[in-house]
């Protein structure tokens, strides 16, 4: 471990504000990477199942 | 030499079959790596003597940087793989690849210009680097744009795969920059020959980030090249059985 406390590594030594916002802003964007495929596929996939209903009805 | 390899990926069904085979062990891969690469490089190694922790941002700019360039290369060959043999995946994975890729030049441009205002003083300088990675993001920009913009699919496949090749000329620039001209960006710390010029405590939780993240695209651009294949094939016998499954598992 390179930092003494809690405290101290939330502060990076001054650059925290600078650190934190990087990882931040690059975390949101991975995650954002993630999760809109998984609504894509699913909003397919209910798209899809409306279609089959509709189908099957008539 | 045997091309049967080659000839699979010529069938969506295969592709579709051993992708969800390779997605979960890619995910699990990109999340232990990322989980242990952002520790390590947060908490654990060493403070930089002269940027002192600020340094730590590289843990995401350069990954993000490298996967950036990557992605482009894996989208011009697969461009030319589109273009000369016509092969309809080549094409999904080039429009599925490029959103990715933008991200994260995206990631790569402002976590660096994050990290230049404590280093250099300044968030932004049109620099040969920062400037060439610039360029990289709107060819990104273009090629999304070019993709939606012509509907008929078979000449959007082929105008992407057109400027995903001539994009590439941008690659080497990148990669060169640092070398040709004056610039403020540092050269490269790893080469292929000779040593690194980081110590170990700070290059492998860099390795391993890098390929935490190479797996993560891995497993986005997957998922994604499911769906567009399941969409693109929609009339194929496989792909209304494999649709339909999935919409009854999803009911109960």
């Amino acid at each position: 471990m390179s930092f003494a406390s809690f405290g101290e590594f939330l502060a990076m030594g001054n650059h925290g504000p600078y650190v934190w916002s990087a990882y931040g802003i690059s975390l949101l964007v991975l995650a954002l990477n993630v999760v809109l495929p998984i609504l894509a596929r699913r909003r397919y996939l209910q798209d899809e199942a409306r279609r089959l209903r509709r189908e099957e009805a008539k | 030499m045997n091309w049967t390899w080659f000839h699979k990926w010529g069938s969506p069904k295969w592709f579709y079959e051993m992708s969800g085979r390779w997605l979960p062990w890619l995910a699990v891969a990109a999340v232990l790596l990322l989980a242990v690469g952002l520790v390590w490089g947060l908490a654990y190694a060493p403070p930089e003597k002269y940027q002192g922790n600020s340094y730590r941002i590289i843990y995401i700019h350069v990954p993000a940087a490298f996967l950036a360039q990557s992605c482009y290369l894996m989208m011009a060959i697969a461009g030319a793989v589109g273009l000369i043999w016509k092969m309809k995946l080549a094409d999904v994975a080039l429009q599925q690849a490029a959103p990715i890729g933008a991200w994260m030049c995206f990631i790569a441009l402002v976590t660096g210009a994050i990290w230049g205002k404590p280093t250099w003083g300044t968030y932004w300088i049109w620099d040969a680097r920062l400037t060439s990675m610039l360029i990289l993001l709107f060819l990104y920009f273009g090629i999304i744009a070019l993709g939606n913009a012509i509907s008929n699919r078979d000449s959007a496949a082929k105008a992407c795969a057109v400027l995903a090749l001539v994009g590439a000329v941008n690659i080497p620039i990148i990669q060169k920059s640092v070398e040709w001209w004056n610039t403020l960006h540092q050269p490269a710390t790893f080469k292929i020959t000779g040593k690194a010029s980081m110590n170990a405590e700070m290059w492998l939780p860099l390795l391993i980030m890098v390929l935490g993240f190479y797996c993560f695209f891995g497993a986005v651009l997957l998922m994604r090249m499911r769906l567009e294949v399941l969409r693109r094939e929609a009339r194929a016998r496989w792909v209304k059985d494999e649709v339909a499954g999935l919409v009854k598992a999803g009911s109960k």
